[in-house]
């Protein structure tokens, strides 16, 4: 591509010709983070505590000290995250290669199934359907599951039950045809977690985190605004916090889309 | 409690080295016969104290006990001249003990006294936080104050997106409401001070997190670390939040704000290696409690300390009775505040270790480590 071409790239984000949509939420401590049963380890919650704000603490500055868990907030996974990516090259946020950070994405939309069912989930023929409609889906693309979960209030976003989460993600076979299948760079959705609530019951269990980080794939979650996006054309920029061998990071997510 | 002499039995007041009737030094204080009787009654109407000149008229007397001394008392407004009286020790304000004379027999309304309540903090009339009531504890507590009169009782439920058991049962209940509140989080606790941080007369820390462990069979600080966030920091959190207000508000009429409860394990005195890293962080806690006595001390605030043995709650399953009910938890608190106590101990277990505590430290350092 010629400097001419991203000065261009430049010129659309400034005048509007190329949209910017944030798909992050805000990372607060008021945020759902993932419940896991009390006797396994918790993702600490986000905190933001001030060091000081214009006061005697530091008279002309405000900033904060801020803690929380890799999987907080709208947050990347990387493949050192799942047993099966474990052992991959460059599995962890600080050694993926930068150029994965940019990609196409496909936006699958399963608001009207995800209304209908909080366990509602994405199978190869609703995929082949989509893409009767739009076309196959490329190589390297992200694949993002929209369900308009993330308009939800908080507690019907985490829909926590007895028995565990009930919110919508992708089956087992869908999540490996479009690993081996279609190739793409990751998965992403609105829910906590790109997989769904009840997923640990599927074989395998947890297969979104079982097939794409097996395979050096990606996945994003606790997304919003997918409503703005286009079934395809739009590009991620999705670039994790630097972390020493982490495993995942609360990021900020945008999405570039053409206005025409 | 009053001097008695081991020689002759007789009673002594004020304390004093010998015996008055047989000059013996052997004085030890004992629980005294509690009756007397009323001998004379006065009414201070401009006293020079301060304190006691913005609170006038107010009344004393000389209260002669059956069991020997004539003692110069706080009187109830029941009290009538020549009849009976029960006495106790009570802490005032200022957390000095004075002596309180009350009639022998219930009257009605009793506790509604102004000169009693002065010396108590009863939750009658007054509006509560109780920090969590995602606990079986909390959820009894709440039940227990407002049954005992409180006016409102707030209920602090952290991550409301998610559910949790009793919360039916809870959100039911007229008198009260449950609002958002994380103690560990700085920002929760004070944004929930800005909203009712001026009318929590009585703050109720229901702080629970319990994990079994001590060092060795624990992999990293993360477990330490929560138990630190929950305990200790969210002690600091609310403390920071609603003390300063509370401070400020110990005159401010009948439901002026009158005193903060902690709910501590008594492991905090010695601890109990199967659950050694709790212990530490309830050791830390009641360090604070003892802090924060003294800082809320001069706007007439009391704090007081439960402690408890073992509760009947999910994380001390593996643990053999005898076991806290956590209503019974509910119950302390609410005497506790009606009698204005600081220290609580609720259960055979906390009151045993209190006494062995006190008896022989290292004894029951190698007791408790079996």
């Amino acid at each position: 591509m010629q400097g001419k071409n991203l000065l261009e790239l430049a010129g659309a984000v400034s005048s509007g010709a190329v949209r910017v949509v944030d798909l992050t939420f805000t990372l607060s401590p008021d945020f759902p983070v993932i419940v896991l049963p009390p006797e396994f380890g918790q993702a600490a919650p986000v905190r933001i505590q001030e060091i000081s704000r214009y006061d005697g603490r530091g008279p002309a500055w405000y900033w904060n000290n801020v803690t929380f868990g890799e999987h907080t907030g709208t947050h990347f996974d990387a493949p050192i995250h799942w047993f099966t990516g474990k052992d991959l090259p460059n599995n962890s946020v600080d050694t993926m290669p930068a150029k994965d950070m940019i990609a196409p994405a496909c936006v699958i939309d399963c608001s009207a199934g995800a209304a209908q069912d909080p366990d509602f989930l994405l199978t190869v023929p609703l995929v082949e359907a989509w893409e009767a409609k739009h076309g196959r889906i490329p190589e390297r693309h992200w694949v993002l599951l929209r369900t308009d979960w993330s308009k939800k209030g908080w507690r019907d976003y985490a829909n926590l039950r007895e028995d565990g989460a009930h919110t919508p993600g992708p089956n087992p076979a869908v999540m490996k045809w479009l690993v081996e299948e279609r190739g793409i760079i990751g998965f992403g959705t609105e829910t906590i977690g790109t997989d769904a609530g009840q997923a640990g019951h599927f074989e395998p269990p947890y297969p979104a985190h079982h097939f794409l980080h097996g395979a050096g794939r990606y996945g994003l979650q606790c997304l919003c605004n997918l409503d703005q996006l286009p079934a395809t054309g739009a590009v991620i920029v999705a670039s994790p916090l630097k972390i020493q061998n982490g495993s995942g990071s609360p990021l900020r997510v945008i999405a570039l889309v053409s206005v025409n | 409690m009053l001097q008695r002499c081991e020689a002759c039995g007789a009673f002594a007041y004020p304390a004093r080295e010998a015996c008055p009737a047989c000059l013996s030094a052997g004085l030890t204080f004992v629980d005294a016969p509690r009756r007397g009787a009323l001998l004379a009654e006065t009414t201070a109407r401009v006293p020079s104290d301060v304190y006691f000149r913005e609170r006038a008229p107010w009344r004393i007397g000389l209260v002669r006990m059956d069991c020997g001394p004539t003692m110069v008392a706080h009187l109830h407004a029941d009290c009538i001249e020549g009849a009976p009286v029960l006495m106790s020790f009570q802490l005032d304000k200022s957390g000095q003990a004075v002596a309180f004379a009350r009639p022998e027999r219930e009257t009605p309304n009793m506790a509604d006294d102004r000169q009693w309540r002065e010396m108590t903090a009863d939750p009658k009339f007054r509006r509560v936080l109780v920090t969590n009531g995602r606990s079986l504890i909390g959820q009894e507590a709440a039940a227990a104050l407002k049954a005992a009169g409180a006016k409102t009782v707030f209920v602090g439920v952290s991550e409301p997106w998610r559910p949790f058991a009793g919360e039916q049962l809870l959100r039911g209940q007229a008198g009260i409401e449950i609002v958002t509140l994380d103690a560990a989080d700085e920002k929760s606790a004070t944004d929930l001070a800005a909203d009712i941080g001026g009318k929590v007369d009585i703050l109720v820390n229901t702080t629970e997190y319990v994990r079994p462990g001590g060092l060795l069979d624990r992999r990293g600080t993360g477990i330490a670390r929560d138990e630190i966030d929950q305990a200790y920091l969210g002690f600091i959190n609310l403390a920071q939040a609603f003390g300063p207000a509370m401070r400020m508000r110990g005159a401010d009429g009948i439901n002026s704000s009158a005193a903060w409860v902690n709910i501590l394990s008594v492991y905090a005195l010695a601890n109990w290696p199967a659950f050694g890293a709790y212990s530490a962080s309830q050791a830390a806690s009641l360090s604070l409690s003892h802090c924060l006595r003294a800082e809320l001390r001069p706007g007439g605030v009391k704090v007081m300390n439960l402690f408890t043995g073992p509760v009947d709650t999910e994380w001390f399953q593996t643990v053999p009775p005898p076991k806290v009910a956590p209503r019974a938890v509910a119950q302390a608190i609410v005497s506790g505040l009606r009698g204005g106590l600081e220290e609580v101990y609720v259960g055979d277990v906390a009151e045993e270790i209190r006494q062995r505590l006190a008896a022989n430290p290292k004894a029951l350092e190698r007791e408790l480590d079996r």
